[in-house]
């Protein structure tokens, strides 16, 4: 199968073993995986503080980096989700239409698009898994804890087929970890501790590692594990499907 | 900074976030409350989220067609013997009270928990025009003796701890010093608001419900307080916004039940008083309350928070309004749902407000009529910054990101210069003018970035 690889303009620069994990990843289990340089960003830092106004020119490099891919395949909820509500193009809409139908959050490719059974993959740690907001609730990779229906989450599914890995309980499984793009910086007080708080919880339960599908959440909590010069680390879902 | 030197919610939640133990125990008790709704709303197995449903279409049917239910009520209520009233915003709700009082030539009266009247600021108008206004909600009355305003909607002193309330009532109800149960408390509550029962004429009540068909209104409390207010005074004045109706009596059960399960987690509330006629010799008034309601009606995206009940469940499930309390949100109504309602109200004045949230859509989720509020805050971000209600320095940062971030080359250098600088002089950023500095430490900046990686790495191989 072909897929292109979209890599968030974060995780570009400041994590690119997430990339690799998740190009490695998708080769292992057969993939044809094409990964358009061009690439920049998604337009969600600038949507999100209220500037959607400001993302054509992202959106139209975006339809023009990704225009006839059959499967998209991004390491984050987060841009996935941004993509799907609001990727628009004045030059090319049908391939931005397409786009929004064609392009998946990793987990969901995996567990969805290519049915993944098991992995050859092995983490002998405790991980702890942060269920990312926008993973969650917009894109529904794992269910909610509001609603009074029943539970699944396909990270867990894919983390589960991971030889040596043990995941622990949390005492509330998908509270926000506080990032919340630019609130992380306007809304400082209250997003370092919900940060806090988060990593908290994934501590208290003698998490190794804590794991989610966004990097963006791992990134402001590894900021506070350091700060707090924590032994926990952080790892990104990709890298431990890919480990071993 | 708002534009009048009120500090906005950032630097409101900064403020709270001072005394982290005590931000501790505010979230802690919320979060308490968002699981005994979770239980509640598990009791009710494969009935709830169908439930959630039906109360959203009944509210979507009625706002769609607000002007013949009002109508309806005004001739059903007026047919029962009420008196109706219109008012077209806060200043005309105050006015009508007041004109109400001075008929009876009444200076003290007793009122039961009304975020309407909290809105409307009807206690600071009626205190200037010289009348005695007794909150008869516990909760209300302890912010009230506090001279404060609730933080919650349902829960109005919630940010207080029963230590704090023993000394408020030490101070000025004479209870002994240092008691702090809550069972003493709130009999000395209730000994003090006898008093004021049994001596006020004039009682106001909010409305939860008004129904069209039947010109009636139900009043929900677990104290008791307003039926204790309306039956011993000679008027009750019952104040509701124009949203609070329902077309008919049968649609009454889907709300009660959803209610106090998303409000508290019980059943339902203790009282679920209905109020239909004036007593003999008593005169029932009510007011109906526009301020703002008709231009948010006509805000398509915005609409459908008029289908609000006030359950305050999305405050409780809240993250940011668990870690930031009430106040922060410098509005009658707090919490996500007040951060969309109250730039409808004043844009300039609440411009902070659907920034106050992650976005995470918990809220929508909890939700029992089904308002997309994290979608609201997202969209009153986009006209907030239309309006021209956002920073300068704001609109040139984020320019400069969209700029970078939509030519590649661009980008590239940029990634690879930021990165570099980091590296040689982390100062650049790791510093305390960068917020995100102050907690938590930057990424380690690597060598390359994976555009880098997959040229050496991938691309030529491709190529070949």
């Amino acid at each position: 199968m072909k897929v292109g690889l979209f890599i968030p303009c974060y995780v570009n620069q400041f994590y690119p073993q997430v990339g690799i994990a998740t190009l490695e990843l998708l080769e292992k289990l057969g993939c044809e995986v094409n990964y358009p340089v061009g690439q920049t960003c998604c337009g969600q830092p600038m949507a999100n503080s209220g500037y959607e106004s400001l993302t054509k020119d992202c959106n139209e490099l975006f339809t023009k980096n990704f225009a006839g891919y059959t499967h998209i395949v991004c390491p984050s909820g987060s841009c996935v989700l941004h993509i799907k509500d609001h990727l628009h193009s004045q030059k090319n809409e049908p391939a931005a239409a397409s786009i929004r139908h064609t392009i998946y959050e990793l987990t969901e490719f995996l567990t969805d698009v290519l049915k993944v059974e098991k992995l050859n993959a092995k983490f002998p740690y405790k991980v702890g898994m942060h269920q990312s907001c926008h993973g969650e609730r917009g894109l529904h990779l794992s269910q909610m804890t509001e609603l009074v229906a029943a539970p699944f989450s396909k990270p867990e599914k894919l983390l589960r087929m991971v030889e040596g890995i043990e995941l622990i309980a949390l005492d509330r499984k998908d509270e926000c970890c506080g990032f919340g793009g630019t609130f992380s910086v306007f809304e400082e007080a209250v997003s370092a501790k919900m940060g806090k708080d988060r990593v908290q919880d994934h501590v208290e339960h003698g998490a190794q590692y804590i794991t989610a599908a966004d990097m963006s959440c791992l990134m402001h909590m590894e900021g506070i594990l350091k700060r707090q010069k924590s032994k926990v680390q952080v790892k990104h879902i990709a890298e431990i499907l890919n480990a071993g | 900074m708002n534009h009048n030197g009120t500090k906005d919610h950032a630097e409101l939640a900064e403020k709270f976030n001072r005394d982290e133990e005590r931000v501790n125990w505010h979230d802690r008790t919320l979060w308490w409350i968002r699981q005994k709704r979770d239980k509640a709303a598990w009791s009710l197995g494969d009935e709830w989220e169908p439930l959630r449903e039906e109360a959203s279409r009944i509210k979507s049917h009625t706002l769609s067609n607000l002007s013949e239910y009002l109508q309806e009520f005004e001739k059903n209520a007026q047919a029962n013997g009420m008196t109706v009233h219109w008012a077209a915003d806060a200043k005309e709700h105050n006015q009508i009270v007041h004109s109400i009082l001075s008929k009876q030539n009444i200076q003290q009266i007793v009122k039961s928990k009304s975020m309407l009247t909290e809105e409307c600021h009807l206690n600071d108008y009626l205190k200037e025009e010289g009348i005695d206004v007794i909150d008869t909600d516990l909760g209300e009355r302890i912010v009230q003796l506090a001279e404060e305003t609730p933080s919650h909607i349902v829960l109005p002193c919630i940010h207080w701890k029963k230590e704090e309330i023993g000394e408020l009532f030490h101070r000025h109800l004479g209870s002994p010093e240092g008691v702090i149960d809550p069972s003493f408390l709130t009999n000395t509550a209730r000994v003090h608001l006898r008093e004021k029962f049994l001596t006020r004429r004039i009682a106001i009540t909010g409305v939860n419900f008004a129904i069209a068909e039947t010109g009636e209104f139900v009043v929900c409390t677990n104290e008791g307080n307003a039926d204790m207010g309306a039956h011993l005074a000679d008027v009750h004045i019952a104040c509701m916004g124009i949203e609070k109706l329902i077309p008919k009596r049968k649609n009454l059960g889907v709300f009660l039940r959803l209610l106090a399960r998303s409000a508290t987690g019980q059943p339902i509330t203790t009282y679920s008083s209905h109020f239909k006629k004036p007593r003999k010799g008593q005169q029932l008034h009510i007011v109906l309350v526009d301020n703002g309601r008709s231009t948010q009606l006509g805000r398509e995206d915005f609409r459908n928070s008029l289908k609000c009940i006030r359950c305050g469940a999305c405050f409780n499930t809240c993250p940011v309004y668990r870690r930031s309390g009430g106040h922060s949100y410098h509005n009658a109504i707090a919490g996500p749902i007040g951060s969309i309602l109250a730039p409808n109200l004043d844009m300039r004045q609440y411009k902070d407000l659907p920034f106050a949230s992650t976005l995470c859509g918990s809220c929508s989720n909890v939700c029992p009529v089904k308002i997309n509020i994290h979608e609201q805050l997202y969209q009153w971000r986009q006209v907030l910054t239309e309006e021209g209600y956002q920073p300068k320095s704001k609109y040139m940062a984020m320019k400069a990101m969209a700029t970078t971030l939509s030519k590649p080359t661009f980008f590239n250098i940029a990634g690879k210069a930021g990165r570099w600088a980091m590296k040689l002089v982390p100062g650049v950023v790791s510093n305390q003018y960068n917020p995100w500095y102050k907690e938590r430490e930057m990424p380690e900046p690597p060598n390359e970035s994976f555009t880098e990686w997959y040229q050496k790495n991938r691309k030529k191989k491709n190529e070949q």
